[in-house]
């Protein structure tokens, strides 16, 4: 049943967003086939598709890690901008140079400057106690300051008539493509190896096995010798890392050169990603498809039927929704119970929620 | 009491309850006359609890009825259990530790009165029964003893024609126990019905009239304890002969080989218990036994001597020579320290794994079970597989999930996990909590054959029984402070139920005998299975 929840949830985006465009005056069945349907059938937006879900599913996998172990990194946007203007900055510094070199150092330093984003929240909650929910969200806005300032500042493109944007990357800085006459670029093929990778080191490695039993059971994990420091700092480096990782790909892949519009919500985009993938990296890179989707359908649904721009956004949100809920409807079943008031004896409440283990249905 | 001329207060007519797979009451029927303090024995899962709670109207019977005072009942909610004057007292207790007595015993009512009024009913039900306990106090100031007062105290303002209760000696010392034991004999005189329900034979011998055992969810026998041998009566319940422990034969020998000195680490906030000054030794074969009260210090101790509690612990714990304390709960592992905290559910294993996972949580160094960071399932799947086997825990296999054993093949499992290890110190909390006397007795004849090969093991429990049949020597833990070592053979239980209760004085020498205190069980100290 629990992998019936994102097949649940998707149809019931679909149903209800087509309801919810009707009564906003659209034509809501149409927008719907407008944005899922028509894009899936139509071959040249399928390269469309993989590039979007490259980085998606490359941040989600990041997050997943951590998700499971219940570290909840929310700061993935910010972490992808960091990562996209570490890369940057070595792309900046080698301008004038040649080689088969500067790449992967790109990729090197894009994944480094995540993991020192995330570094922040990881090293706040380990010595503070500080919620790496708020300080991983605080640090994206921190992100985006730091990506206006030097595109309007010390990276500003000499030549670039005073556009806020760095130079274009040379030949050596950008992504090669993979399939020749397409947008497919290296990017697509490293994120379903990433996922791969992900998916082999949680099912055979300590460190996934640790992951899995400090999310199901924290005081397990303790017992089991899995330091509580250790997980948050392994669960934010993952997250930050490819979040990083997939900031550059963007940055040297479709950009190719580093502007202010960079960020466009791939990090908040991931965490609905990898939940919807059920935190399976296999599940991930299906669940980045679906994303995808909403992304491609959604701008393409702007031109062909005018449907505003924020659409995309509300799609992504009520898929979020719908799976939380079906997550919570799986788990449990309603009952219409007595209207609880005060006086009830404290010893009958919890001898009933005893007695009723019914109620909570087990889930497998 | 002319009870023979009128109907019995409660009376069971072939009640049976059904649960998915499983018979939880089959055609149970027995009888509690008026004034009569009637016990309810059985194994853990023989259904004494499903009994109580359709009594208490908490589930419905499917078949079968109940008469109360001889009139047939039907009993929907507790609310109308307590209409007719059924009173229980529940093995955990639901009190707000942060609110007072009386704000307590208020929550717990139907219909509170005003609190002048409910203060001078309390007072009257206090000193009715000579009930010492201060309505203002906040729960969680109060020992264990007093937070069952507080439940007694709830029942018996609803002046109930029968009490019930359910494993009320669980948790006390022997002198609470001797207290309860007074307070419950005083009801019954008054009239007052009390279904008694416990697995400890030697207080069931001393304070019930009749019994009613079960087995399986049938009644297989009824009888006067007093009459019948504490051992015929575990026999019963457990359907067949008890197997005597094989004999320790002194095996504890040679130098002190685990040697934990003055240590102390804070106790967890709210309400944790801070160590003070810890120190025992144990030598290579020996049983060491920590006896105390729950919530003295033993969860933390647990967690100081496995590593799992680092911050601000003082002390040292040496194991033949090497100092651990500043060690890993890991690298205390590879030196040989082996644990199994009370818990087991989601401490000592996770229940939404498979066994062969949970092989990995704790064994995967010892066992060989992970190299260079990488699992080898099948290394787990083969361990867990030997475990299970070498343990006789049921169970589909090693792919089974922890959660689907019952809690006795579980803490088969986790203890089999550890032992298998070969570990040269074993420390475990509660062993046999809440697990059947068949395996209880496995685990711990494993625990003594364990000790036999020379390893030392520390036993934390709060059931004296057991760490007096198990243990070479025992200590007792008191708001943090462990006793000083005594040899189990010759000990004074009234001794160690007075360090249990927190009187340090007596550990000294010269200290004057306390008048007054009475051997809580007249014969309690005869060999018997303790179940």
């Amino acid at each position: 049943m629990m992998l019936a929840a994102p097949v649940i949830a998707v149809a019931a985006t679909l149903l209800v967003g087509a309801a919810l465009f009707t009564l906003l005056g659209h034509d809501g069945p149409g927008a719907v086939y407008e944005i899922f349907v028509k894009t899936l059938f139509n071959p040249y937006r399928w390269q469309d598709l993989l590039v979007k879900a490259a980085p998606l599913a490359m941040t989600a996998t990041g997050l997943a890690i951590g998700f499971r172990a219940n570290v909840w990194n929310i700061g993935a946007e910010g972490q992808y901008i960091l990562g996209g203007l570490a890369g940057t900055g070595v792309a900046l510094a080698t301008l004038d140079m040649t080689g088969s070199w500067i790449l992967p150092a790109m990729f090197v330093c894009g994944i480094l400057g995540g993991m020192a984003w995330a570094a922040i929240p990881a090293l706040l909650k380990t010595t503070l106690g500080v919620n790496e929910i708020l300080s991983s969200l605080m640090l994206n806005y921190v992100a985006i300051q730091i990506l206006y300032y030097l595109m309007r500042g010390p990276w500003k493109d000499p030549m670039g008539f005073n556009f806020p944007q760095t130079a274009m990357f040379t030949a050596d800085q950008t992504l090669p493509m993979v399939v020749p006459g397409t947008l497919i670029h290296l990017g697509v093929p490293l994120a379903a190896a990433v996922a791969l990778t992900a998916f082999l080191v949680l099912a055979r490695t300590v460190t996934g096995f640790q992951m899995k039993v400090v999310g199901l059971a924290p005081k397990a994990a303790a017992f089991g010798g899995f330091g509580a420091a250790s997980t948050v700092w392994i669960a934010l480096l993952a997250g930050g890392g490819l979040a990083g990782l997939a900031g550059i790909i963007e940055a040297a892949g479709p950009f190719g050169q580093m502007v202010p519009q960079f960020p466009t919500g791939y990090g908040y985009t991931a965490i609905i990603v990898a939940f919807l993938g059920r935190l399976n990296p296999l599940g991930i890179l299906l669940a980045a498809l679906v994303l995808a989707l909403t992304y491609v359908g959604g701008e393409s649904a702007q031109t062909t039927i005018g449907l505003p721009s924020a659409a995309t956004g509300v799609f992504q949100s009520m898929m979020l929704f719908f799976l939380l809920a079906a997550d919570i409807l799986v788990r449990y079943r309603i009952v219409s119970g007595r209207p609880a008031h005060a006086g009830v004896p404290a010893a009958e409440a919890a001898a009933d929620t005893a007695a009723k283990p019914k109620a909570k249905a087990v889930t497998a | 009491m002319g009870a023979a001329a009128r109907a019995p207060r409660l009376e069971l007519k072939a009640i049976s309850k059904r649960f998915p797979g499983v018979v939880a009451n089959d055609h149970v029927s027995f009888a509690v006359p008026a004034g009569a303090i009637h016990a309810l024995l059985g194994e853990n899962g023989a259904g004494k609890s499903t009994l109580v709670k359709i009594i208490y109207g908490v589930q419905g019977a499917d078949e079968g009825e109940i008469a109360f005072d001889g009139e047939r009942v039907q009993i929907s909610s507790p609310r109308e259990a307590r209409a007719l004057g059924i009173g229980m007292v529940f093995q955990h207790f639901s009190l707000f530790e942060a609110m007072t007595v009386l704000e307590n015993i208020a929550l717990g009512m139907d219909e509170p009165p005003p609190r002048r009024e409910l203060e001078a009913r309390v007072r009257q039900v206090l000193d009715t029964y000579g009930l010492s306990l201060d309505p203002y106090r906040h729960v969680h100031t109060l020992s264990v003893g007093e937070r069952q007062r507080i439940e007694i105290v709830r029942a018996l303002l609803q002046q109930p024609k029968l009490l019930i209760m359910d494993e009320p000696t669980s948790v006390l010392t022997p002198q609470e126990v001797e207290q309860l034991f007074e307070t419950l004999r005083r009801l019954a005189s008054e009239g007052c019905s009390i279904l008694y329900i416990s697995h400890k034979l030697h207080e069931i011998k001393a304070l019930c009239q009749s019994a009613t055992i079960l087995r399986g969810g049938k009644v297989v026998a009824t009888c006067d304890p007093r009459e019948e041998s504490a051992r015929s009566m575990a026999e019963l319940m457990i359907g067949g002969s008890l197997k005597a422990l094989s004999d320790k034969s002194g095996a504890a020998k040679g130098e002190a080989r685990f040697v934990v000195a003055s240590l102390s680490a804070p106790g967890e906030p709210p309400f944790g218990t801070s160590l003070k000054d810890v120190s025992f030794e144990v030598r290579s074969g020996e049983i060491f036994g920590i006896a105390g009260v729950a919530g003295n210090g033993q969860n933390e101790l647990m967690a100081v001597l496995s590593g799992e509690t680092g911050k601000g612990v003082t002390g040292s714990i040496h194991l033949d020579g090497a100092e651990l304390s500043r060690l890993s709960v890991g690298a205390r592992r590879r030196a040989g320290l082996a644990s199994s905290p009370e818990e087991r559910n989601g401490h000592a294993a996770v229940p939404a794994m498979s066994l062969a996972d949970n092989a990995i949580l704790s064994a995967r160094s010892r066992m060989g079970l992970a190299s260079g960071g990488v699992i080898k399932a099948k290394a787990a799947r083969d361990y867990a597989a030997k475990v299970i086997e070498a343990f006789s825990v049921k169970a589909t296999g090693p792919g089974a999930a922890a959660g689907s054993l019952s809690g006795g093949n579980l803490q088969k499992f986790v203890m089999g996990r550890e032992i298998m290890q070969n570990p040269a110190v074993l420390v475990v909390s509660q062993p046999t909590w809440g697990v059947d006397a068949g395996a209880a007795s496995f685990i711990r004849q494993a625990m003594i054959d364990l000790a036999a090969k020379g390893a030392c093991v520390v036993v934390v429990s709060q059931d004296l029984d057991e760490l007096l049949e198990l243990c070479d020597r025992l200590a007792v833990i008191n708001e943090g402070r462990l006793s000083e070592p005594m040899a189990v053979k010759g000990i004074s239980i009234e001794r160690v139920g007075l360090l249990m209760g927190g009187i340090h004085g007596v550990g000294q020498a010269g200290a004057k005998p306390e008048a007054g205190v009475r051997r809580p069980t007249a014969d309690a100290r005869q060999p018997e299975p303790a179940l």
